[in-house]
């Protein structure tokens, strides 16, 4: 279907099967995904939270930023939020941002599926995920 | 549920100057599209432009309003490119 090949980050440790990070939330607790998220982040060049995955997105406007990326030819690490509402919560906490999908390139928020869409139309986009 | 018109005063009392037209994009009372446009939007990145709006709505947004997409434009100018 497309030259995309994404490759799905599918390790985000979950409560009770994880090794805690050595790094720790403000309030002193260790918060595993929350570690695991940002280390996600830093780690792909662009990676895509959303809603199922880019075989089988659960959400119109995840399957939207999706096709955006396929479109563009950019190879993009994803990551279901779906498994766990944690997921969700501790992105959004990180990223300051409440809707999925979110999109990140070199460590920055791109923005979510309207953002994504008026910068693949203005042609921004492609520049913003080299 | 809220409808249109209420997400439109919220976002219009919230941020100074705004002009909000929202629509109910599936008529369920949770999916919407609200084109804004306010002076605070000056100078802001179209991220920052969108948190101001979903700033608004606080923990609605995913909860009660499962949906806002979002346009998001400067008084003086057309949509920033």
């Amino acid at each position: 279907m497309s030259s995309t090949e994404p490759s799905p980050v599918r390790d985000l440790p979950m409560a009770g099967n994880a090794p805690a990070p050595a790094a720790e939330t403000s309030s002193g607790e260790p918060n595993p995904i929350r570690d695991a998220i940002a280390e996600a982040i830093e780690q792909h060049a662009v990676i895509l939270f959303m809603k199922g995955t880019p075989e089988a997105p659960a959400c119109g406007f995840s399957a939207r930023t999706v096709a955006i990326l396929e479109a563009l030819d950019t190879p993009f690490a994803a990551v279901d939020i779906l498994p766990d509402p944690r997921i969700r919560e501790e992105l959004s906490a990180i990223s300051n941002w409440p809707t999925i999908p979110q999109l990140f390139a070199n460590g920055e928020l791109i923005g979510g599926c309207d953002i994504v869409s008026e910068m693949y139309e203005s042609g921004e986009l492609a520049e913003a995920l080299s | 549920m809220p409808s249109p018109e209420d997400i439109k005063q919220r976002i219009e009392v919230a941020l100074a100057g705004a002009h909000a037209e929202v629509e109910d994009t599936t008529g369920g009372g949770d999916h919407f599209r609200a084109t804004v446009t306010a002076p605070a939007f000056e100078g802001r990145s179209r991220v920052e432009q969108h948190r101001l709006v979903y700033e608004v709505f606080g923990a609605e947004i995913g909860g009660a309003i499962h949906a806002l997409s979002l346009k998001t434009q400067t008084p003086l100018k057309t949509p920033i490119q």
